[in-house]
């Protein structure tokens, strides 16, 4: 790996965001707007949205980076450049930690806007500290970053890259604990639950609500922490100098 | 013959390559002398492209040697050596000119204190001086190509790979490059330039004429046009292909 290439790429990326406000816009504002919608659907309800608000910010990153990262190194490998840079001496994992760098610079102002909004916005209340919010919200959506890069590996078209959503998204979703603890499913979901990684997002992300501390907190933190770097290292190695 | 001691820049031995259940190639041997302007044509499908992506070493082979400056294609050593046109423009379209050339100055390793003069230099050659800060998704479909050729041209490469780096530009354009190219050749550089425009095969040193996965013939222009009597090279491609479809 390089230093200088690393640096390049992110800041390629970054600069290209640049000239593409509307998905810079997605990325940094949507999240919050989705939690405000969330918090407005549920106002009237009392202890909806304090007891829903702290997953909700857990998943809304998420997505909106796994869809971001998925369709942008797509473009890459669809537009030729993927292929070109593969001919020069760019390591592949300069590639992979360029591309998480840059969206994980973006991770952590959507994660500051998000939470910010969530708290002082819609008054989401949490147990534990907002940093610890903060953390784990930028957590996820590195994790969102990741998972995308990994995705778009297995994807030849942005349309298909799209269908890893219902495939690979809402699943996770469904089984995360959201709208029903995990321990109350049945015991095959359960155990297929305790295998995906947004599961223990949602954990970490109840723990803060509750104002849990200690290893309820860190143990789903460093699990996502340590999928999100199995992503990565997954998809530096499944991209292919060599394609038929 | 080439200077003393100097090998062909290429050289592939019994490569075969497949796509799908039917091979592009099987068996293809071929020389590319060094510091010469070899033209590889023939009709759109012939397998040039699947040729060159050989040759820099992204295409998946299935039998067969390809060697490069003496090195496997595509070997780390080789990459910041030889360098690639694709045939559609490679670059960023949500960069400007000098963006995506200050990216890949980076990339190929440029020392960051020339990064800028040669940047620039690149930039003049392929006389886009006065787009240098446009974005590249607004200038037209040949500005396009050209900023995908200067990036070729960043840090001295040795081999340039070039797949089709004049279609569809106006014979003004085509000349301005190929004066480019003849410069990066006196200079000492190894051009290998694709195009399914016969007349192209004229401004080559060497041409390689590709046909249906078969190498019909290696010569010279000149030679191309007295061996099958023809008055241009579109004609003379054609009696090849003629007689060769009977013999074969």
């Amino acid at each position: 790996m390089s230093v200088r290439r690393v640096a390049a790429t992110t800041g390629r990326v970054l600069r290209q965001l640049r000239h593409d406000p509307r998905s810079l816009v997605l990325m940094l504002l949507a999240p919050a707007l989705l939690v405000g919608l969330f918090a407005w659907i549920f106002s009237e309800q009392k202890g909806v949205f304090a007891a829903f608000g702290g997953g909700i910010l857990a998943v809304f990153p998420f997505i909106v980076m796994f869809l971001v990262t998925s369709i942008t190194t797509l473009r890459e490998r669809r537009g030729g450049t993927l292929e070109r840079l593969m001919t020069t001496p760019i390591a592949k994992a300069d590639i992979i930690v360029g591309y998480a760098l840059a969206f994980g610079l973006l991770a952590l102002l959507q994660a500051v806007i998000t939470v910010t909004y969530a708290v002082v916005v819609c008054g989401l209340e949490v147990g534990g500290s907002v940093w610890q919010l903060g953390l784990v919200a930028v957590l996820d959506a590195v994790l969102g970053t990741a998972f995308g890069l990994l995705a778009s590996a297995f994807a030849r078209t942005e349309f298909q890259a799209v269908q890893f959503m219902p495939v690979l998204v809402f699943p996770q979703l469904l089984l995360g604990g959201l709208f029903l603890p995990r321990d109350q499913m049945p015991d095959v979901l359960h155990a297929i639950s305790s295998v995906l990684p947004l599961s223990y997002a949602i954990d970490a992300v109840a723990a803060v609500s509750a104002g849990d501390g200690g290893w309820d907190l860190w143990r789903p933190v460093l699990v996502v922490a340590a999928v999100a770097v199995l992503c990565l290292v997954l998809a530096s190695l499944t991209l292919r100098r060599r394609t038929a | 013959m080439n200077s003393v001691g100097a090998g062909p820049a290429v050289a592939i031995r019994a490569l075969r390559v497949e796509r799908g259940r039917t091979a592009v190639f099987d068996g293809l041997d071929l020389d590319i002398p060094a510091g010469r302007i070899t033209g590889l044509l023939g009709p759109s499908g012939g397998g040039k492209t699947t040729l060159i992506r050989s040759i820099v070493g992204v295409q998946r082979i299935a039998g067969g040697s390809v060697t490069v400056l003496g090195g496997p294609a595509g070997s780390r050593a080789l990459r910041g050596r030889v360098a690639y046109d694709t045939q559609a423009a490679s670059v960023y379209d949500d960069l400007t000119v000098v963006q995506n050339l200050e990216y890949f100055a980076a990339v190929q390793g440029v020392p960051r204190a020339d990064a800028e003069r040669i940047v620039a230099d690149v930039v003049a050659q392929v006389g886009l001086r006065g787009h240098a800060r446009q974005l590249v998704g607004s200038l037209s479909g040949g500005q396009r190509g050209r900023v995908s050729l200067a990036v070729a041209m960043l840090g001295s490469p040795e081999v340039l790979v070039l797949d089709e780096p004049t279609v569809g530009l106006d014979p003004v354009l085509r000349e301005s490059l190929w004066d480019i190219f003849r410069a990066l050749a006196d200079a000492g550089a190894t051009l290998l330039v694709s195009s399914h425009v016969m007349d192209e095969a004229l401004r080559c040193d060497e041409i390689v004429l590709l046909h249906e996965g078969r190498v019909l013939a290696q010569t010279t222009p000149a030679q191309f046009l007295a061996d099958t009597g023809a008055a241009d090279p579109d004609a003379a491609f054609l009696r090849l292909v003629r007689s060769n479809g009977g013999t074969s």
